[in-house]
C-alpha cells in the first residue's frame, strides 16, 4: 500500500511517475451486485463475470510508460470469480468494479478481523462495524486521489438485526434495506422499490433477486448468464453453487430483427 | 516504607525480584481520597469522597466520563489520572468514529494496562501514580475494572481504592453477592454508603461525595446534590428512627463493621 512520490517537483499528482503509483482507471472488472433484506438475513446475488479493458499503451515524449490512454472497450476473461465473500461470523462483502482492490480490500478485513478474533472477549465485529470501517478506509483513500476502484455492499446479522449498506469509491456510505450498484442502480433498484417487503421469505426474495438478475442479464453487456447467490443469517453464511437463469429469446422482435431498419435513421 | 538500595529506578530489579518504584507508585494509590465501584449486570456505579485542598478551594474532580457508556474514578495523582483519562476519551472516540460502535470496556482496560507497563520498563519514565477504577459496558454486560500502576488490571464485582478504602472493602465484601441482580437503586445505595464507611465519623453529607451512574440504556452522567441527599436521607431518617438519636451513626462506622452496632444501622437497609 505504500507508494513513493517524487519529491523532486512539487506537483506530485500531475507528473508521469506519479500517475503510475496510483489508480487512474480500472482494468479487470466486476458488473453490478444486487442485495436485499429479508425475513431472516440478507440475500446478495452476483453474477460470476469479470472482464479485462483492452488499453492501449501510448507513447509519452521520450518515456515508454504503462499509462493508458483509455481502453478499447474489453473483454469477458474471467468467468469463475466470487465476487461475493463472507467476513467475520456476522458479514458479507460483496463488489462490484476493479477485483485487484476487492483483493486488497479482503486482505485489510482479514487482518481486522483477525485481531478482533485475537482479543478472544466475546465481543465481535459486527456488520455496522465493518460497513463503517470500510467507509473509512474508502474515504480516505479517495481524499489522496487514489482510490479503490470499488462499490462495496456490506450486509450481515448480529443479534438479530440485519444489516445492510454500501459504499461507494469516493466514500459515499449509506444503509437501506435493498442496494444494487453498477448497473444494478438503474436496472434492479426499480423493481426492488416496487416488489421489496420487509417479510420476505427466502423463497420469494431469491425471486425477486433473480427478477433483477434477469434483467441485468438481458441488458447489461458486462453480465453473464452464471450466478451465485449468498445468503446469511444468523446462523451464518451460506454461498450458493453457480447456475445459470432461464431465459427467452423468442420475441418476434429478435426473429427478424432487421424489419424495422428500412432506409435511414 | 523503607529506604532500599534497589529503589531508585524502575529499570532497577531487587534480588527478591520487586519493583520498588512499582509499589512505591502503587503508595501514592493508598494515599489518595477514596473512590469506590460497584456494579450489577446492566449498571456500574462510581463514587468518591470529594476531598478539598482547603476550605476555600473547590474539591478534585475524581470521575471522568470517557464515553456515553465508560467512566472513570481515580484515586493517587490526580493530574496523572487527568492525562490517562484523557487518552481513554481519545481511544474511545477514535474507535466510535472508525467503526460508529462504542469500544468495549474491556478491550479499553487492556490498552490502558499496556500503556502503564510501558511506564515499568523504560529507564527514563515513571509509573503513572494513579489508580483507576474503569466501569463501562460492552456486548456482555456491565463491567467494573480497577487498573493499577504496576499495569495490571482486575474486573471486580466491587471495589474500592485510596485511603480508607479497608473499611468501603470490608462493607462491600459483606454484601456484594447481592450486588450482580441489585436494581439500579440499590446499588446507589449501597454506593453511598460505602462512602459513608470511609469517612469514618464524619457525618455524611451530598456535598461530601459524588456519584455517577451508567447502564444498559443509562449514558454515563453524575447524579446531583438533591439526588444524593435523598438517598442519605432514607437512610439516615430509618437510623434515626431505629437508635433515637443522632449520634449512633457516627460511631458505627468506626467499629468497621463487623459487629452489631454497624449492623443496626445497616440492618433498616437490608430488609
Amino acid at each position: 500500500m505504500t507508494f513513493t512520490i517524487p519529491i523532486d517537483n512539487g506537483d506530485a499528482l500531475k507528473n508521469a511517475e506519479a500517475d503510475s503509483q496510483r489508480t487512474l482507471y480500472p482494468y479487470v472488472t466486476g458488473t453490478s451486485i444486487v442485495a436485499i433484506k429479508y425475513k431472516d438475513g440478507v440475500l446478495m446475488a452476483s453474477d460470476m463475470g469479470v472482464l479485462m479493458a483492452s488499453s492501449l499503451c501510448k507513447f509519452k515524449g521520450f518515456m515508454v510508460d504503462n499509462e493508458c490512454a483509455g481502453s478499447y472497450g474489453s473483454t469477458l476473461r474471467y468467468k469463475n470469480i466470487e465476487r461475493v465473500k463472507a467476513i467475520g461470523k456476522h458479514s458479507l462483502l460483496g463488489a462490484s468494479g476493479e477485483i485487484s482492490d476487492f483483493q486488497e480490500i479482503l486482505r485489510y478485513l482479514d487482518e481486522l478481523v483477525l485481531n478482533d478474533n485475537m482479543w478472544d472477549d466475546g465481543n465481535s465485529l459486527g456488520p455496522k462495524e465493518v460497513h463503517n470501517y470500510l467507509t473509512r478506509v474508502m474515504y480516505n483513500r479517495r481524499n489522496k486521489f487514489n482510490p479503490l476502484w470499488n462499490t462495496l455492499v456490506l450486509g450481515g446479522v448480529k443479534n438479530g438485526e440485519s444489516y445492510l449498506g454500501m459504499v461507494s469509491m469516493i466514500g459515499v456510505s449509506f444503509e437501506d434495506n435493498h442496494v444494487a450498484t453498477g448497473f444494478g442502480n438503474h436496472l434492479a433498484r426499480p423493481i426492488l422499490r416496487d416488489e421489496w417487503r420487509a417479510d420476505l421469505s427466502f423463497e420469494d426474495g431469491v425471486k425477486l433477486l433473480e427478477k433483477c438478475m434477469r434483467v441485468l442479464l438481458y441488458r447489461d453487456r458486462s453480465a453473464i448468464n452464471k450466478l451465485q447467490i449468498a445468503k446469511i443469517t444468523e446462523e451464518g453464511v451460506t454461498v450458493s453453487q453457480p447456475y445459470s437463469l432461464k431465459t427467452f429469446w423468442e420475441f418476434q422482435a429478435f426473429h427478424n430483427p432487421t424489419a424495422g431498419a428500412q432506409g435511414s435513421w | 516504607m523503607f529506604r532500599n538500595q534497589y529503589d531508585t529506578d524502575v529499570t532497577t530489579w531487587s534480588p527478591t525480584g520487586r519493583l520498588f518504584q512499582v509499589e512505591y507508585a502503587m503508595e501514592a494509590v493508598k494515599q489518595g481520597s477514596a473512590a469506590i465501584g460497584l456494579r450489577s449486570r446492566s449498571h456500574v456505579v462510581l463514587a468518591c469522597v470529594n476531598k478539598a485542598q482547603s476550605e476555600l478551594s473547590s474539591h478534585q474532580k475524581k470521575i471522568f466520563k470517557v464515553d456515553d457508556h465508560i467512566g472513570v474514578a481515580i484515586a493517587g495523582l490526580t493530574a496523572d489520572g487527568r492525562v490517562l483519562s484523557r487518552y481513554m476519551r481519545s481511544e474511545a472516540i477514535n474507535h466510535s468514529f472508525t467503526y460508529e460502535s462504542p469500544l468495549p470496556v474491556g478491550r479499553l482496560v487492556v490498552h490502558l494496562a499496556d500503556k502503564a507497563q510501558v511506564c515499568t520498563q523504560r529507564s527514563w519514565k515513571r509509573p503513572y501514580g494513579v489508580g483507576l477504577l474503569v466501569g463501562g459496558l460492552d456486548e456482555s454486560g456491565a463491567h467494573l475494572y480497577y487498573n493499577c500502576p504496576s499495569g495490571n488490571y482486575f474486573e471486580y464485582q466491587a471495589f474500592a481504592i485510596g485511603s480508607r478504602s479497608q473499611a468501603a472493602k470490608t462493607y462491600l465484601e459483606r454484601r456484594f453477592e447481592s450486588f450482580a441482580d441489585s436494581s439500579r437503586e440499590d446499588l446507589i445505595k449501597d454506593a453511598i454508603l460505602a462512602v459513608r464507611e470511609t469517612l469514618q465519623g464524619e457525618t455524611l453529607k451530598s456535598s461530601l461525595c459524588t456519584v455517577s451512574v451508567l447502564g444498559v440504556g443509562e449514558p454515563f452522567h453524575f447524579l446531583d446534590q438533591e439526588t444524593i441527599q435523598n438517598v442519605i436521607d432514607t437512610f439516615e431518617k430509618v437510623a434515626d428512627e431505629e437508635e433515637g438519636e443522632g449520634e449512633a451513626e457516627p460511631a458505627a462506622p468506626a467499629e468497621e463493621g463487623g459487629d452489631g452496632t454497624g449492623d443496626q444501622d445497616v440492618a433498616p437497609m437490608e430488609t
